[in-house]
């Protein structure tokens, strides 16, 4: 703001010079994430809107229980109804974009801290500005790099989005018990065997936990990134702030909230179960064979 | 460098495992934790004391100049208080921390200059550990988590499998093998981490306060599996502990850490008779010997005359009635050539038996004296020494005498055991 120190001015200076200098990296960059975004989306609302509900309410049966599965049933009966099923799964695929590619990069980075010192205390200030940065200000960046649309959605959602995986994916190795590190080093694993079978399974929890957060902060940040064209229902949300319709507001915003929920709720009991050992599926059906056959010998 | 420090040859317990090779030979080693180790290095060959090194350098000195040697079949049991530096020392052997200086050989290999692939090899191959906390991995059954030694090393899948099942039975956790660590208890998920060291086969086991974190009954449990595995199969086991019970229990010989200086290594008894500081004395008081000591231990050589068979037997017999009168003792016993015990005479049943028409050696025998076994623990035949005036002989599984057990012996014991907790 003040000219004693144009802080701002160098900061459009550097993106105008990327800008100017860019021979179509960022442009290729975009058609990637941009496809990718789109295939997501092309799926679920190809998909019949009943074989969606019906399979993520059955998935939130499994995960959660019955009482879950039939309010994610309820739901997405209230999103079809009042007409938000498009935009909510245009949505949902603006997240799944944003968390796949936020996890990709997060959580191997949040391994690299885990292992150098000096690579997390280099990556911990960057992850605090890309955190307490408002939100909105990656829009203007994203959508000079990359206009208006999708892509910058996506992209300000993963600089939103990442820190947590990377945080709780690094804290999660360094809290793995000691001695399972020593015993997984006592018994002569290498490096890469120790990272394997015991850190990153030891971390797993948090890792999950990071997932979580992943998925919800994208959630919350791509209602945003409707200011910048990407759609979903961020577009309606923003059209009942424009035209102060209370109505429109309550309804997409109700459907951000079920949304949030099950989404929410799933993910988290994928970490609680990595917390704690339950026999896999696979142990499960077993035992149930085994429980209806006659005893034999 | 004292002669404590140095193992000698008394310090080898009646275990018969006296001349076994050496193991492992620890020479000179420091470990020093700080980010300039090689200032504290110099320090302490200048001869400062650790906590000056701390106080000038922060450095803390974790173990200093050890030296020592594990014998070949042995359970070597370090001892100390906590800090003394013990756990270090345990870590410096598999190299769960690198040495600062000095030598740890393993089998007369270097462990502490080994490069990473055969470190590697030798932990996968040769030792394995077990933790005071378990340290079993959450995520796996209890049959992988005993099959993780070899899963590492890369033994296929049915084959792994089988020998940690193997080892469960051994452990007696076979029916546990699909569960999850913690499905079972302190104990049962300890014998997984004992199952798991011994899925490898290795010749070498350490054993970071493995029994600490459970209940006295169960350690007491554990501490008999321990002894009989041990029994069908020697290996060589180094077991840090800070129970003194637990040393005498199992340990064959053990070392005494102080402020991470080996202050002492030998036999259990022979460091309590001898304590070589008054850290080690102060170290062993209150813990009442007696619970310890066998028949075997406290037998003396020097209180009972021996005779041997008799071939004529009224002038030997006369000789030995001469023998005892002269040094004033009322009993002798009796061993043949290969030192087997046949009997106790006194001077009465020696005279009686001369007095007899036709002497022979069962009438100079008294039947009513039993031979105590050496290892019966000491407290089991206390009230049977202390009730009858005529001493006891004592003899090992093979008959062969090892000496005798009288009232003057015992009140000798319990006397040194008072002065020694005064």
């Amino acid at each position: 703001m003040h000219d004693a120190l144009p802080l701002g001015q160098w900061v459009s200076q550097f993106l105008n010079f990327v800008l100017a200098h860019d021979n179509g990296t960022l442009e290729n960059l975009g058609k990637v994430i941009g496809a990718f975004a789109e295939a997501i989306e092309a799926v679920l609302v190809a998909l019949p809107d009943w074989a969606v509900a019906g399979a993520i309410s059955a998935i939130g049966l499994w995960r959660v229980g019955w009482k879950f599965g039939l309010f994610c049933a309820a739901s997405f009966f209230v999103i079809i109804a009042t007409g938000f099923w498009p935009a909510t799964m245009s949505t949902l695929a603006l997240i799944t974009a944003s968390a796949v590619i936020s996890l990709v990069l997060g959580i191997p980075l949040g391994i690299w801290m885990a292992r150098s010192d000096r690579v997390a205390a280099l990556v911990r200030p960057v992850l605090d500005f890309m955190q307490t940065m408002p939100a909105f200000v990656y829009l203007i960046p994203a959508a000079m790099l990359f206009g208006l649309g999708k892509v910058p959605g996506v992209l300000a959602t993963v600089i939103f989005a990442m820190p947590p995986a990377v945080r709780l994916t690094n804290l999660g190795i360094r809290q793995v018990n000691k001695e399972q590190v020593e015993a997984g080093i006592a018994f002569g694993c290498t490096p890469r065997q120790l990272l394997l079978k015991v850190q990153i399974p030891g971390a797993m929890p948090s890792i999950m936990a990071g997932v979580n957060q992943t998925i919800m902060m994208a959630l919350s940040m791509v209602i945003i990134a409707s200011m910048v064209g990407a759609g979903g229902l961020g577009n309606d949300v923003l059209a009942s702030i424009q035209r102060l319709d209370i109505g429109l507001g309550f309804e997409s915003g109700l459907s951000v909230v079920l949304l949030a929920i099950i989404l929410d709720r799933i993910t988290e009991s994928f970490g609680a179960s990595s917390a704690q050992p339950q026999a896999s599926w696979r142990e499960r059906a077993r035992n149930l064979m085994a429980r209806r056959q006659p005893s034999g010998p | 460098m004292d002669a404590a420090l140095t193992p000698g040859p008394s310090a080898a317990g009646g275990t018969g495992e006296n001349c076994a090779p050496a193991k492992i030979v620890v020479r000179n080693l420091v470990k020093v934790f700080g980010n300039r180790p090689a200032v504290a290095l110099q320090m302490l060959e200048q001869g400062l004391h650790k906590d000056e090194i701390f106080r000038c350098t922060g450095q803390i000195v974790g173990v200093q100049d050890a030296s020592f040697e594990i014998r070949s079949g042995e359970i070597f049991v370090i001892m100390g208080l906590s800090g003394s530096g013990k756990s270090t020392l345990i870590r410096l052997l598999n190299r769960l921390l690198e040495p600062t200086s000095g030598e740890v050989l393993v089998d007369g290999q270097n462990v502490a200059s080994m490069d990473r692939r055969q470190l590697i090899d030798l932990r996968r191959r040769d030792m394995s550990m077990v933790f005071q906390s378990f340290a079993l991995m959450p995520h796996r059954t209890v049959l992988d988590n005993a099959a993780f030694g070899l899963e590492v090393a890369g033994i296929d899948k049915a084959q792994r499998e089988k020998r940690a099942l193997q080892v469960l039975e051994q452990v007696g956790l076979t029916a546990f093998a699909r569960k999850h660590p913690s499905e079972l208890s302190g104990g049962m998920q300890q014998r997984v981490g004992l199952a798991r060291a011994l899925a490898v086969d290795p010749s070498l086991m350490l054993m970071d306060e493995a029994f600490s974190a459970l209940d006295p009954l169960k350690r007491h449990e554990m501490q008999h599996v321990l002894l009989d595995l041990q029994r069908d199969h020697k290996r060589t086991i180094v077991f840090v502990s800070h129970d003194l019970d637990e040393a005498f229990r199992i340990g064959d010989r053990i070392a005494i850490m102080e402020g991470g200086s080996v202050v002492q290594v030998g036999d259990p008894h022979e460091i309590a008779r001898n304590p070589a500081t008054d850290y080690v004395r102060a170290f062993f008081r209150g813990v009442d010997l007696t619970r310890h000591l066998t028949v075997g231990d406290i037998a003396r050589t020097d209180q009972v005359p021996i005779f041997p068979v008799p071939s004529n037997i009224p002038d030997e017999f006369g000789a030995a009635i001469e023998h005892l009168r002269s040094i004033k003792r009322h009993y002798g016993f009796l061993v043949d050539p290969a030192h087997r015990l046949i009997g106790v005479v006194s001077i009465d049943s020696l005279l009686r038996c001369l007095g007899q028409s036709r002497p022979d050696l069962a009438g100079a025998l008294l039947d009513h004296v039993p031979a105590l076994a050496g290892a019966s623990p000491f407290r089991e035949v206390l009230g049977q020494v202390a009730r009858n005036p005529h001493p006891f002989p004592v003899i090992d599984g093979k008959g062969i005498y090892m000496g005798a057990v009288t009232q003057t012996i015992l009140l000798e014991h319990l006397c040194d055991e008072e002065t020694r907790n005064a």
